[in-house]
């Protein structure tokens, strides 16, 4: 019998598929459609200190074998987060969850974050040092060691819970960032987000997004996030949760051997609403093809020596 | 929301870039007039929504306009053809507020799910009147349809080589209950100021999935923020915002 558990910054998961942030809203969409307690666990929505709309539409550009968004963080912030969203999910998710956190200074994250950790169904703090989409804001803590290592110091300050940084893949040396991270007392590294993308309409000749760039996403971006998941496992010794582009089963295995203990699964939710469940169901028998008994051995399996 | 196959049983040319398609599959999600459905196409990302137009048991009729990558595959489909479609999308529109006169106007793609409305507030013994906006006489689809349902019909066309010259807001009629509508954002502002009944207007916007997870369609209103594809695509007269 195949073993699909993994277990992520010492929490045990049924399985390695975990629903992307942004992609899944608080899970009450996707629990009217199966049980959402199949899945390794959520990251939901991006929360920030304060509720926001987000940028104005069009969000939405599509692309081959993929799509950008500029989203924008819409959330309605922590304390209606905490108020309202949570005891809606705690109906229809019996697992620990994860907090996906967004922030404009160090002191909004730590802020943010120390409200959630004062939540029993929070597992895990993901921390968004990367979303391409707001002026000013996420993403030079993503572009930098110092301001990434600085957001990770401070969150860490403020919580017990396992502190997983998301990384972008908008950088010229995506190890040194991880190290950063690790070093200034990181529990774990996921990655990627989106990369920063552009469309521009024939017709108009003008970009489809309102505002001009957006976060790339889709199956077109899984060889980038398999590079890179790849070298972030080489340079920490912290888990590495991969995401990018994830879409079936074989997916998840090549993830994980290139060093991902567990892996997010984000805009194929958007296209198939039942994409995790199909991927959960499929991964014994894709593992028994290539030979998988247990899948956390195969853990960083494609590294030599 | 269900996820299931449908079989195109008939794609035909109405005018020439509006198509209707007839598809066979289990329309059992789809409750009320004004929803939409969302196709998984060949070779393209994301699904492509689709108001409905008409439904039975088994049968989904979506009408369409060939105007880009998408709806142009589409109009491409032959018969026996298997499609990916989520079904039973968005709320549609509230026929307990129409009184017993409702007025319905539509501006060209946007007439199609009116039809479906009609045909319901019709069953319900209501008296409809409809009014059907398009640029030209050659961009005119579905008149006789809607006169086939027992409806009081009056055209409009921009250049006034049909019916009333000018815009739908040229053919109101004096009386009426309330009103619904769907078509391009102008129309619809248009059609905000001219009436003065409670209202609902449908929405259109680029969207990620369809279903409420992405957020990508969402829009500002008077009751907060609002995702198009699954708290609309109706929206209420009195909670709309119009952006800048």
């Amino acid at each position: 019998m195949a073993s699909i558990k993994t277990t992520l910054c010492g929490i045990e998961l049924d399985n390695p598929v975990i629903p992307a942030s942004g992609t899944f809203g608080f899970g009450y969409e996707f629990a009217e459609l199966y049980d959402i307690n199949i899945l390794g666990t959520f990251s939901f929505k991006g929360t920030t200190k304060d509720p926001r709309f987000g940028n104005p539409t069009p969000r939405i550009a599509e692309c081959t074998a993929g799509m950008i968004n500029s989203v924008g963080l819409q959330n309605p912030g922590v304390d209606k987060v905490i108020s309202a969203e949570l005891p809606e999910l705690r109906k229809v998710f019996g697992k620990k969850v994860m907090a996906n956190v967004s922030g404009f200074s160090v002191d909004d994250y730590a802020y943010t974050c120390e409200k959630l950790d004062a939540c029993d169904e929070v597992g895990w703090l993901e921390v968004n040092v990367s979303c391409p989409n707001v002026h000013g804001g996420g993403m030079s803590f993503g572009t930098s060691p110092e301001a990434a290592a600085q957001v990770t110091k401070a969150v860490k300050a403020v919580t017990k819970k396992p502190v997983i940084i998301k990384l972008s893949p908008n950088v010229t040396d995506i190890a040194a960032i991880a190290s950063a991270c690790e070093q200034a007392g990181a529990d774990g590294i996921s990655l990627i987000n989106t990369l920063l993308g552009m469309r521009i309409n024939l017709n108009f000749k003008k970009p489809v997004i309102y505002n001009k760039m957006g976060g790339f996403s889709g199956p077109a971006v899984f060889p980038v996030a398999v590079r890179m998941v790849y070298q972030v496992f080489e340079a920490v010794s912290i888990p590495v949760v991969g995401l990018g582009g994830i879409s079936c089963a074989e997916d998840v295995i090549e993830m994980m051997l290139a060093g991902a203990c567990a892996v997010e699964v984000g805009t194929a939710n958007l296209i198939d609403p039942f994409a995790c469940k199909k991927i959960i169901e499929a991964l014994p028998a894709a593992m028994d093809k290539y030979g998988i008994k247990n899948l956390e051995d195969i853990i960083g399996g494609a590294h030599n020596g | 929301m269900k996820q299931s196959f449908f079989t195109v049983k008939s794609n035909e040319a109405l005018t020439e870039n509006v198509f209707r398609m007839v598809l066979q599959g289990d329309t059992s999600a789809i409750t009320r007039p004004g929803q939409f459905i969302n196709i998984l196409i060949d070779g393209l990302y994301l699904r492509r929504p689709i108001s409905v137009c008409d439904k039975s048991e088994d049968t989904v009729t979506i009408i369409y306009k060939s105007v880009g990558a998408g709806t142009a595959k589409m109009s491409a489909m032959k018969p026996g053809v298997r499609l990916d479609v989520l079904t039973g999308l968005g709320n549609g529109y509230d026929l307990s507020v129409s009184g017993d006169r409702p007025l319905l106007i539509g501006g060209g793609v946007g007439v199609p799910p009116l039809y479906m409305l009609a045909k319901e507030l019709i069953s319900q013994g209501k008296k409809v009147c409809v009014i059907l906006g398009f640029n030209t006489s050659a961009e005119v689809f579905y008149e006789d349809e809607f006169r086939a349902l027992g409806t009081d019909v009056a055209v409009t066309t921009v250049d006034g080589s049909k019916g009333t010259k000018g815009f739908v807001t040229a053919a109101l009629p004096d009386d009426y209950t309330s009103f619904y509508t769907c078509g391009p954002e102008p129309m619809l502002k248009a059609v905000y100021s001219a009436c003065n009944t409670d209202g609902q207007f449908s929405f259109e916007e680029r969207m990620g999935c369809g279903f409420g997870a992405c957020m990508g369609c969402s829009c500002k209103t008077v009751t907060g923020y609002k995702r198009i594809c699954k708290d609309g695509p109706v929206l209420r007269k009195e909670e709309i915002l119009w952006q800048a």
